[in-house]
């Protein structure tokens, strides 16, 4: 047991070396400059401690900022187990020996500038972009097209992040015992049921990874929002950037970094064991 | 939803059409001859020859990929040998397990800042390409642990221990039949940690120093500022190009094998 031990340590302790002092070590960090006081200096968090930081960020100003994420968050989240799940479900039962293949073009996509896609996006949503056209032919298109709005930052979203939500339901998907829905189906279930009685709790730990991978970064995500959805629509991690790149307030960008943490680790507390397979 | 497969299977199909959308999109706008990306005036093959005298695109598409190199190789490695360490139990592989899932989950714009206060304010690293290897493997990791690791847990231990007893030294073992069985893993870790280096904006934003701005970071500053460069849209969709490539070259490799060996493709 001790030998066990000591070899399963021996080969751990290059990632945890790594991970301990270029993870947790800037992320200890984050935390002690998160109760600094404010300098006027350049980007200087010094002591005495405060919870000025706290108090700031937890002004009911930056509610909507909040609660706007918390939407794109939930709302990306539950768009891409719509669109993941079908694709995952399909690889896994009828991709026969293609199923590498069809996975590997999953992520093809994804071998191309995130920011050229952003931009494509751009194009194809605004006022004379093909979505519009398109729509405009059997007379759904919008004035100015479907740029800098809600449902824009969402598509944004989901687009970026889908792939991390197909991977694990597959790999679920892949583990998941089709025979059993046969049997449903002989045992007189239909397809509701059967989905909801059988095939939910047997994939359930991809279905909870693929949330979780999708949800936090989701939510800390600046870019996507910035992009498609202007300046009106600034989120949690925008505003966090802000502090570090314009603001110069590093101890209110920190306090705002450590409760995005803390809702992180609430998520992993409430999944518990269940997604531990597949994470 | 077995009865009915070509419901499923339509479903699959339009998914796969918006994931393919915007690159479709990209490839057609890479050969418009106006700037524009939203209006396709005419055919020409100027962005190409401009990308290919750009310098400043050409110089960090370099230092870009010797960044994902460099990070692919370092967390292939060490987050191989960390997947094998989580093989078996023992007590405290609970507590590894939370460790490197953190990574996957902590939002990467307080990745980023943290590890811009890290650099800058406590460990003297100076921005750059030193700052933004450390940060790139230490985001890439726990993707090469979480997927060679699902391959090693699938493994048959029977097949090592067969090799064993009959007489194969421990690296023998492992070079003969564990190092096969885990190779696609390897690869595809690999490649996971190459293309998350490869494609990161927003921590590597935080940590670019003068003179070593990655591709990304180079595309986004001047995005915002007028919008994305059609010798981008161009680059985009070269490289695009060159993963379906390889990846029909893998498909067609694999399968001729697999025909001489008689059996069904298998590839990762």
């Amino acid at each position: 047991m001790l030998r066990r031990w000591l070899k399963a340590n021996a080969l751990l302790t290059p990632t945890g070396l790594w991970l301990g002092i270029f993870l947790i070590a800037p992320l200890a960090l984050v935390v002690q400059f998160s109760f600094a006081t404010r300098d006027t200096g350049v980007a200087r968090a010094v002591l005495p401690w405060t919870t000025q930081a706290y108090l700031t960020a937890l002004d009911p100003a930056f509610l909507p900022i909040f609660g706007r994420t918390l939407v794109y968050a939930v709302a990306t989240t539950v768009a891409c187990l719509v669109l993941g799940f079908p694709l995952a479900w399909f690889i896994a039962r009828h991709g026969g020996r293609y199923r590498t293949v069809l996975l590997a073009a999953v992520l093809i996509p994804f071998w191309s500038s995130y920011l050229a896609r952003i931009y494509a996006w751009k194009a194809l949503l605004d006022g004379e972009g093909l979505v519009n056209t398109v729509l405009g032919w059997v007379g759904l298109d919008r004035d100015g097209g479907f740029l800098l709005t809600h449902g824009a930052v969402v598509l944004g979203l989901t687009y970026g992040f889908l792939p991390f939500m197909v991977l694990p339901l597959y790999v679920a998907c892949e583990r998941f015992d089709f025979r059993l829905v046969e049997a449903s189906y002989d045992l007189g279930h239909g397809r509701v049921s059967t989905f909801f009685r059988i095939v939910l709790p047997g994939v359930l730990t991809g279905v909870l990874a693929g949330s979780l991978l999708v949800l936090v970064p989701a939510a800390g995500d600046f870019v996507t929002p910035k992009l498609l959805g202007g300046v009106d629509q600034s989120t949690f991690g925008s505003v966090i950037d802000d502090q570090f790149r314009g603001g110069n307030n590093w101890p209110l960008g920190s306090a705002m970094a450590v409760l995005l943490l803390v809702l992180v680790v609430l998520v992993l507390v409430l999944r518990g064991k269940r997604g531990e397979d597949v994470l | 939803m077995n009865r009915r497969p070509w419901v499923l299977g339509t479903v699959a199909a339009l998914v796969f059409v918006f994931l393919y959308a915007p690159i479709v999109w990209l490839a057609i706008a890479s050969f418009n001859s106006s700037r524009s990306l939203s209006r396709i005036s005419g055919v020409s093959t100027q962005w190409y020859e401009e990308l290919f005298r750009d310098t400043r695109v050409l110089e960090s598409l370099q230092l870009t990929l010797q960044l994902a190199l460099a990070s692919a190789v370092i967390s292939t490695v060490i987050g191989t040998l960390a997947a094998f360490g989580l093989r078996r139990a023992f007590p405290g592989r609970g507590l590894w397990t939370v460790l490197l899932s953190l990574p996957l989950v902590v939002p990467e714009v307080v990745m980023g800042v943290a590890m811009l206060g890290f650099f800058v304010k406590l460990a003297g690293i100076p921005l750059g390409f030193g700052a933004l290897l450390f940060a790139h493997v230490a985001f890439s990791l726990s993707f090469v642990v979480v997927v060679v690791r699902s391959r090693v847990s699938g493994m048959d231990v029977r097949m090592e221990e067969a090799a064993a007893d009959l007489g194969a030294s421990p690296l023998v073992v492992f070079r003969t039949v564990t190092l096969p069985l885990v190779a696609p893993a390897v690869v595809a870790g690999a490649a996971f940690a190459f293309l998350l280096s490869f494609d990161d904006v927003v921590i590597s934003s935080y940590l670019t120093g003068v003179g070593s701005t990655t591709l990304p970071v180079f595309v986004y500053a001047q995005a915002s500022k007028r919008g994305i460069s059609p010798e981008i849209v161009a680059l985009s969709t070269l490289m695009v190009a060159a993963t379906a490539l390889l990846l029909v070259i893998g498909v067609v490799v694999a399968s001729w094998r697999a025909r001489r060996a008689g059996s069904t493709a298998q590839l990762v």
